[in-house]
């Protein structure tokens, strides 16, 4: 039925299935649409948010998915400004999750404001010292070069690349892209850095405040460290889970062991700069405000020394050892082993940064504020999980996401000869490259 | 202008005197137009810009004490010039005034990121979470020099700013520079009536609220008498609230401190 928008030398499932097989997603971006818009028109008493918690799971889900979606300006940077050629071959698929996950955050800012109408404020009114204004600044250009990343391989749809226009406009924009590749990177530095900053600058939060250079504190270093570590995993997994569910192999093995490696050499560097950030922060810094380490970690019915340990040990120095090692990354399991644990790590020391400020008591006499989300605020936080998920099955229906795919799944005879009958309509077919954007 | 030799509002409340009875929160409640709800039983959406603790020994009976202390906005000046809610929100919807010491808040440009709440130590910042309504006939009492907030945005204790404003209209048509200290007072300093709310200019020796506290400029502002303090002192806020205490437990309740440390020694 759509044959004709599907890439070249690639089987896909019939329509009617792929559309039956979206069903429950639609159904659940149906969802956090409904609870989006009830946030919007009912206001913000729809969370279970409070004057304890004025930041709660958005803002978690802003900074997850800002640090996960750090692999597409990562992967960018290694592969125009260091020249790790190889990672064109997945760098598609990292500039797609980007473009879903900066998307994400932006839409779920826009409901977490208690006044979204007044939300350019930002821009208008704008605080130079507030590390959220650099976060709005950075984010918002960040997602434009994003756009302009994602939209070649756009227009290297069949039937779009066959107008010459768009053809030619493509090509352009291929020969450009180091430049915005290098944008990219030099704007992910410093809203991955000012998204840790906004917690680290928090000089009257004792659990979150960091001494720093200048202006930045360690947190802020510590962030783009961790995007730059736990975002590639991410890619990774995300592909991993794309070639299970499509039953194929999508990228080489060596793409992902490259890709791998270098995301584990960077969070085993990550780890040993967060141990000696925490081992200063409880030893020094938390003293020097009256506090010691157990203080942040007791006397609460969810907040354990766990976490740290769950964050730093199982989130962190385990992934990091698999990744840093040949086997561990040349072994199937112990390769998605080490990035689901890498997603992990870096989910709860966001986690941390966020809703265990906003839980340790600081003035002496108060107790731990607990907090569980609204079903409305674990919706809005589903919708764009939804609306990833949607983006890249209809990406990977009908864009060259994977340009080693026809290579790894050559058609046999009987399903090429109607995907050949089908190509003989399309004259620019025989020009289509993969993308290399 | 440098901020010593302006006026720097502030505040002294002796917890010795203050026997809880609210009336503070509630002068400030109908002074400022302060919006509740028709079940307040959870606090933690509840809007009190001036509230009241009460804290305890953690003894039993008959060592058992408890102590009272009101707790309005601090209005921070900062150790190094920052408050802690005012560097952080990126609209400028709120300001540190250096001519009078009092931290701000724009209703109207404040676009509810709620980013000044998380930096506020003392939980002073409150987050409207629905629209005010009214009881019928209340909107006839509200305070018209009070603008009320819509929802999504965030307020605080103004130290009263809106008095201040019509005592420095006065003075000027009178033809005064400046004020005299009954002449600016808080709605919740005047509603106390134990008397153990001092509020006025911390940098005018005539002040009662200079005298009893005794600020160090070259320490920031830290108090010579030894019965005061302030709450959290040490994470560098610098509060232009102060308290008095004859008691030693509740001045080391007043901020953390090592089990090594004693209040006033530790750092």
């Amino acid at each position: 039925m759509d044959d004709a928008l599907i890439p070249k030398g690639v089987k896909r499932c019939p329509l009617p299935e792929f559309l039956m097989k979206l069903g429950p997603v639609v159904a659940l971006l149906l969802w956090g649409v409904v609870a989006m818009f009830m946030c919007w028109i009912k206001g913000l008493n729809q969370t279970n948010m409070n004057d304890s918690y004025g930041f709660a799971l958005w803002i978690w889900a802003d900074l997850t998915v800002i640090a996960l979606g750090g692999g597409a300006f990562f992967t960018g940077l290694l592969r125009y400004i260091i020249g790790k050629d190889k990672l064109k071959e997945i760098l598609n698929f990292a500039v797609l999750i980007g473009f879903i996950c900066y998307s994400s955050a932006l839409l779920i800012l826009a409901i977490d404001i208690g006044q979204p109408l007044r939300g350019w404020f930002i821009f208008w009114h704008a605080n130079v010292h507030s590390m959220l204004t650099e976060v709005a600044f950075c984010l918002t250009c960040y997602f434009g070069v994003l756009t302009i990343e994602y939209l070649p391989l756009v227009l290297e749809n069949r039937q779009i690349d066959r107008v010459p226009f768009f053809h030619n406009l493509s090509h352009n924009m291929h020969e450009i892209m180091p430049v915005f590749a290098a944008t990219g990177a030099f704007l992910s530095f410093f809203h991955q850095g000012s998204l840790g900053g906004v917690a680290g600058v928090l000089f009257a939060r004792p659990f979150a405040y960091r001494e720093g250079i200048f202006i930045w504190p360690w947190t802020f270093f510590l962030f783009t460290w961790s995007a730059a570590a736990y975002g590639p995993c991410f890619t990774i997994m995300l592909a991993k889970i794309t070639e299970k569910i499509t039953g194929k192999r999508l990228v080489k093995d060596d793409v992902y062991a490259l890709l791998a490696k270098i995301a584990g050499w960077m969070m085993a560097t990550y780890v040993v700069a967060k141990i000696v950030d925490t081992w200063y922060w409880a030893t020094v810094t938390a003293p020097s405000k009256g506090q010691t380490l157990m203080d942040f970690y007791s006397n609460n019915p969810f907040y354990g020394i766990w976490i740290l340990i769950l964050e730093i040990g199982v989130g962190g120095v385990i992934p990091a050892a698999i990744l840093i090692t040949r086997k561990g990354r040349r072994t199937p399991f112990l390769l998605v082993t080490a990035v689901v644990l890498g997603v992990v790590g870096v989910c709860v020391n966001r986690w941390a940064m966020v809703l265990q400020v906003m839980a340790v008591p600081v003035l002496p006499f108060e107790g731990w504020p607990m907090y569980y989300p609204s079903w409305q605020e674990v919706a809005t936080t589903l919708l764009p999980v939804a609306y990833g998920i949607l983006l890249v099955a209809f990406s990977y229906r009908y864009l060259p996401v994977f340009p080693q795919e026809p290579e790894l799944n050559p058609i046999v005879t009987e399903a090429r000869e109607p995907a050949e009958s089908e190509a003989t309509g399309g004259a620019g077919d025989a020009e289509m490259k993969p993308a290399e954007a | 202008m440098k901020h010593e030799q302006a006026k720097k509002y502030g505040m002294v409340i002796d917890l010795d005197k203050c026997t809880g009875c609210g009336a503070c929160m509630v002068a400030c409640m109908a002074e400022n137009n302060i919006p509740f709800k028709k079940d307040e039983t959870n606090k933690l959406d509840s809007i009190t810009w001036m509230r009241v603790y009460q804290l305890t020994n953690g003894k039993p009976f008959p060592n058992t004490d408890i102590c009272y202390i009101p707790r309005p906005c601090m209005h921070c000046e900062g150790d190094h010039g920052h408050s802690p809610c005012v560097s952080v929100c990126p609209a400028t919807a709120t300001d540190y005034s250096l001519k009078t010491g009092i931290v701000s808040q724009i209703y109207t440009r404040c676009f509810g990121c709620r980013y000044c709440m998380a930096a506020c130590p003392y939980h002073a910042r409150y987050f409207n979470w629905w629209d005010p309504v009214w009881p019928d006939g209340m909107e006839k009492y509200l305070n018209p020099d009070v603008s009320p907030r819509m929802r999504g945005v965030v307020e605080k204790c103004s130290f009263c700013f809106h008095r201040y404003q019509l005592a420095m209209n006065k003075a000027f048509l009178e033809g005064r520079r400046e004020l005299e200290e009954a002449q600016y007072q808080t709605a919740c300093a005047q509603a106390c009536p134990a008397g153990a709310i001092v509020f006025g200019d911390l940098n005018n020796t005539k002040h009662r609220v200079h005298r009893i506290v005794q600020p160090d400029p070259a320490h920031g502002g830290r108090p010579k008498n030894p019965k005061a303090f302030r709450l959290l002192e040490r994470l560098g806020t610098n509060p232009k609230v102060y308290y008095l205490s004859s008691r030693e437990w509740v001045r080391r309740l007043a901020d953390h401190y090592l089990p090594n440390e004693t209040p006033g020694k530790g750092h």
